[in-house]
């Protein structure tokens, strides 16, 4: 590991030795991680880096600023200290800047494996070799990514506030490309061992090969089956907005619709960090413990999460969401749980007499913060259902859909999982079945 | 930085590696931001380290450190061959470059005013002049502004003899005024949206955007927006603003042009691309009016995609992209060249930092001018829709199908821009698009716009790219569609 808690300890020991401000807070992270890459059926990029970064935030008369580096060395730690302090003094005071935390208690996470942490590239390779030969068996390309590591997050105060978080993590993503077609499949993880990597394999390609010759059909409001990945890289959207300052600055589409009706009955959604299948160290960036916080209930807009700053303003407590500071975001829920029904996937499209399956989306953007208009394509594999069963694959569409319209149309839903995209962080939610999706316009592919 | 590179270039080939490139670098960063009357970050980073990029066994391995120590920088030179060797289980040839020369060369870019002196007191009190004059407008309900300043102090050296230190300083500002009111959120953006300018230099830009200036005018229009009507849906002639037409030639040129995607390398990720190799040189692209160039030379301004030589030791060069609507050119990297027969590369590779390989980047992608100013444009329009500073952008993964929203509209009725309209959005497919253009500004127009924020890779790397652009029409386009069906 590149950081223990004992490197940790002793830098920030230099760090309170070297500090004349009146607080001083300093953030250390560490990561040593590596990521093979293939495509072509050939690995084409691999690459490891090991990085440790110390982050010293002064605070005195009410200013606050941070510096950072990644050297160690006696005076490079002075110097960091000095010109956290140095920044600190060139600004205006802050009123409502408060004192740093004093110590706090977390509750425990065990989310550190050692084999995953200390993955060979070798292993990763043999891994890839495998994917590689199972797209032969279906005449496809594969490419994808195999990652492997471990991620160090320590925060320490002045007032005896002192947090260690150690995390293992992978990834495996892969594509699937036929001449006309692809699929694709992605799991992320504490353990590589839970990645399944042959399941992944195995759904891309029947993706791939189920998607063939894709048929083109008219745009417009369809019946569709979204799949865990595509309902997690829309919901990442909503995570700002759910910040307590995002709602006071009036710049969250849930800016007076707290207490409020917002989404249908039937969603539910928390912030939930001590969820099995989620990851995440159990402290915010000031080092306030993670609560659990239920965000939205049968449809209404419950809580919002705040840092400390924010909850002062608000006169609540906080929830231990707050980012780093100085920041001007806030804070954010970033463990979302989105509860589901006790359906398969299958026994979902069964339902349906006409819609659409999508596997995931792509480069999807805001088109109106308050209405909560989305744009984005469909990608690697997309599907036309009739009569209860999956048909064909059809082209590309690009939807404009408002979230909060689309989460009053949520007909059925699976059971939630973990699910990793490429627009947010891993979630835990379930397919959706959603009424009138608006698919605006198709692409060529 | 020459001892350390050095260190790990000898350790690399000491274990086999049949090539390797070793880059040093050090990054320095101020970010200061304000809202609504306070300070919002005030943060100074460094971060030093090293990368070694190695070829053994006929294939690619990387580590990279933080840690300088000698153990430590054989150990990751050690490691990236290590890394090869794994790479080499699963190849299908060995990787081969386009031959390069060896350089030694010490490069510094322009730099008139260096931001890292200039004292933070004074770019939070001008921050906070700009923030108070668009507070100043009722309706206003979220004022921010920002600067950012890098400096990249970067040694490359080569197992094929190239020595080569460059440093570049580079700037950024913006703000952004943002109105809530009844059930909409407006917001108006100077002198670009999402950070602003950036450009290759010193704090001069700085001096020379007017920031405060222009702020009674960007805070009246981001209130004014809530009262105007909504962008009309159907086929209009569209004229765009500078950055805007920067992100469409971002977007829908710059993307597809690089070679990597189009040879399946970011298949799982960021995308291929529609340019496939039998397109080079009979492609219509676009019309005739349409040239593009990357062009990464200093001759072509202080762009964000400006250096003397790419990540691989190649000299910084102006490629042909688009010539008279002909698509002409791919932006390459040594391998990607070698493999499609072309006996130089481009010089587009460009890391994120010391931990990161470099990767097939834009340079600085711009459209060439044409004639006249935008209001001779506009004068010369009888039915359309003005459109300024990009609000949101989205493309396919091949780049056919995009669709962008900007902050604010005006209607052209006979040759004038009448009525202000507000959520304006176009769409359409790529190469449509570029051929339905009739009209692009002329030099007086013309300005190098920064796009900090490109993403492109795994594990993921943010660069920034340079656009040259003037405003340009665009005739027949799909307007409105964002908001059609909500």
């Amino acid at each position: 590991m590149v950081l223990t808690r004992q490197l940790a300890d002793e830098l920030f020991g230099k760090v309170l030795k070297y500090s004349r401000a009146e607080e001083t807070e300093a953030s250390i992270s560490g990561v040593s991680y590596s990521l093979t890459r293939f495509a072509n059926n050939t690995i084409h990029q691999n690459v490891a880096e090991e990085d440790v970064t110390i982050s010293v935030r002064a605070v005195s008369d009410h200013r606050t600023a941070r510096a950072s580096t990644n050297k160690f060395d006696d005076d490079s730690i002075r110097q960091v200290c000095e010109s956290a302090l140095a920044l600190a003094g060139l600004q205006p005071p802050d009123p409502d800047l408060l004192s740093v935390p004093g110590a706090q208690v977390y509750r425990a996470v065990d989310r550190f494996d050692r084999e995953t942490a200390e993955l060979s590239p070798r292993a990763r390779a043999e891994t890839v070799q495998k994917v590689i030969q199972r797209a032969g068996m279906d005449h496809l390309t594969a490419a994808g990514v195999f990652s492997s590591g471990s991620v160090v997050q320590a925060l320490y105060n002045s007032r005896g506030l002192s947090a260690y978080h150690d995390e293992s993590v992978s990834e495996f993503s892969v594509t699937m490309l036929g001449d006309s077609s692809s699929g694709w499949a992605k799991r992320t993880g504490t353990r590589w061992q839970q990645l399944s990597v042959d399941d992944l394999a195995d759904r891309a390609a029947r993706k791939a090969t189920q998607s063939r010759e894709p048929r083109e059909i008219s745009p417009g409001k369809y019946t569709v089956i979204l799949e865990p990945a595509a309902v997690m890289d829309l919901m990442g959207f909503f995570l700002l907005d759910f910040g307590g300052l995002a709602v006071e600055e009036k710049r969250s589409c849930l800016t007076d619709r707290v207490n409020q009706k917002v989404f249908g009955g039937n969603i539910h959604v928390r912030d939930d960090v001590y969820h099995p299948s989620q990851g995440g160290a159990p402290f915010d960036g000031e080092g306030m413990p993670r609560q659990r916080v239920s965000l939205v209930r049968n449809g209404v807009v419950e809580n919002l999460v705040y840092s400390r700053q924010t909850a002062r303003k608000a006169g609540t407590a906080p929830t231990g969401h707050g980012f780093p500071l100085p920041n001007e975001y806030g804070e954010a829920p970033v463990n979302i749980v989105v509860e589901g029904e006790r359906r398969s996937e299958e026994e979902i499209i069964h339902s349906t007499s006409q819609g659409l399956l999508v596997t995931r989306l792509w480069y999807i953007r805001e088109v109106d913060p308050y209405k909560k208009i989305m744009t984005g394509m469909t990608r690697d594999g997309t599907f036309w259902i009739e009569d209860g069963e999956v048909k064909y694959g059809v082209k590309n569409f690009r939807f404009n859909e408002s979230l909060i319209e689309m989460l009053n149309k949520v007909e059925m839903m699976g059971q939630p999982q973990r699910a990793a995209g490429e627009e947010s962080v891993e979630m835990v939610v379930p397919t959706m079945k959603v009424a009138d999706f608006n698919f605006s316009s198709l692409t060529k592919f | 930085m020459k001892d350390w590179a050095q260190n790990a270039l000898d350790t690399a080939l000491k274990r086999g590696a049949s090539y390797a490139d070793v880059r040093v670098m050090d990054l320095r960063q101020r970010y200061l931001s304000t809202k609504n009357g306070q300070a919002g970050q005030v943060r100074d980073s460094q971060s030093l380290g090293l990368g070694v990029r190695v070829i053994a066994g006929g294939s690619w391995g990387f580590a990279s450190t933080q840690n300088l120590s000698r153990s430590s920088v054989d150990a990751a030179a050690d490691l990236a061959v290590q890394i090869a060797r794994a790479s080499a289980l699963c190849k299908k040839h060995d990787v081969q470059l386009a031959p390069e020369g060896k350089v030694v060369e010490r490069w510094e870019a322009s730099c008139r005013v260096d931001p890292f002196s200039v004292p933070v007191s004074t770019c939070l009190d001008l921050m906070l002049r700009v923030d108070a004059e668009l507070r100043k407008v009722k309706g206003i309900t979220l004022a921010e502004a920002s600067m950012d300043f890098r400096r990249i102090d970067q040694l490359f050296l080569s197992s094929e003899g190239s020595e080569i230190r460059q440093v570049k300083t580079q700037t950024g500002t913006g703000y952004v005024a943002t109105s809530f009111a009844g059930e909409q959120i407006q917001r108006r953006s100077y002198p670009s949206s999402f950070g602003g300018q950036y450009q290759t230099r010193g704090y001069e830009l700085v001096e020379e955007l007017d920031l405060i200036g222009h702020a009674p005018q960007v805070a009246e229009e981001a209130a004014a927006l809530h009262q105007c009507d909504q962008c009309p849906v159907g086929t209009k002639d569209i004229v765009l603003s500078g950055s805007q037409v920067g992100l469409q030639i971002h977007e829908s040129i710059g993307h597809p042009i690089e070679l990597d995607r189009v040879l399946g390398d970011e298949a799982n990720y960021a995308g291929m691309s529609f340019l496939t190799l039998e397109k080079l040189g009979n492609l219509r692209y676009g019309s005739n009016l349409v040239n593009v160039v990357a062009d990464a030379t200093i001759a072509h301004g202080p762009g964000l995609g400006t250096f003397a030589y790419d990540d691989e030791g190649v000299r910084a060069q102006c490629t042909p992209i688009i010539q008279n609507g002909l698509f002409t050119g791919y932006l390459t990297s040594r391998e990607s060249a070698a493999s499609i027969g072309q006996t130089r590369s481009g010089g587009a590779m460009r890391a994120e930092g010391w931990n990161r390989i470099p990767l097939i980047r834009m340079t600085n992608v711009s459209l060439l001018p044409g004639k006249g100013n935008l209001e001779d444009l506009i004068g010369d329009t009888s039915d359309g829709i003005y459109m300024e500073t990009n609000r949101s952008w989205s493309i396919d993964d091949r780049r056919y199908n995009f669709q962008f929203g900007t902050e604010i509209g005006w209607e052209i009725k006979h040759g004038r821009k009448t009525r202000m309209l507000k959520n304006p959005s176009y769409g359409g497919i790529t190469t449509e698009f570029w051929n339905s253009c009739d009209a692009i500004c002329g030099p007086e127009e013309w300005v190098l716009w920064g796009t900090p924020n490109c993403g492109k890779g795994q594990p993921p790397q943010t660069m920034g790219t340079g656009h040259g652009a003037s405003p340009a029409r665009f005739r027949n386009v799909q307007v409105g569609v964002a908001y059609s069906g909500n």
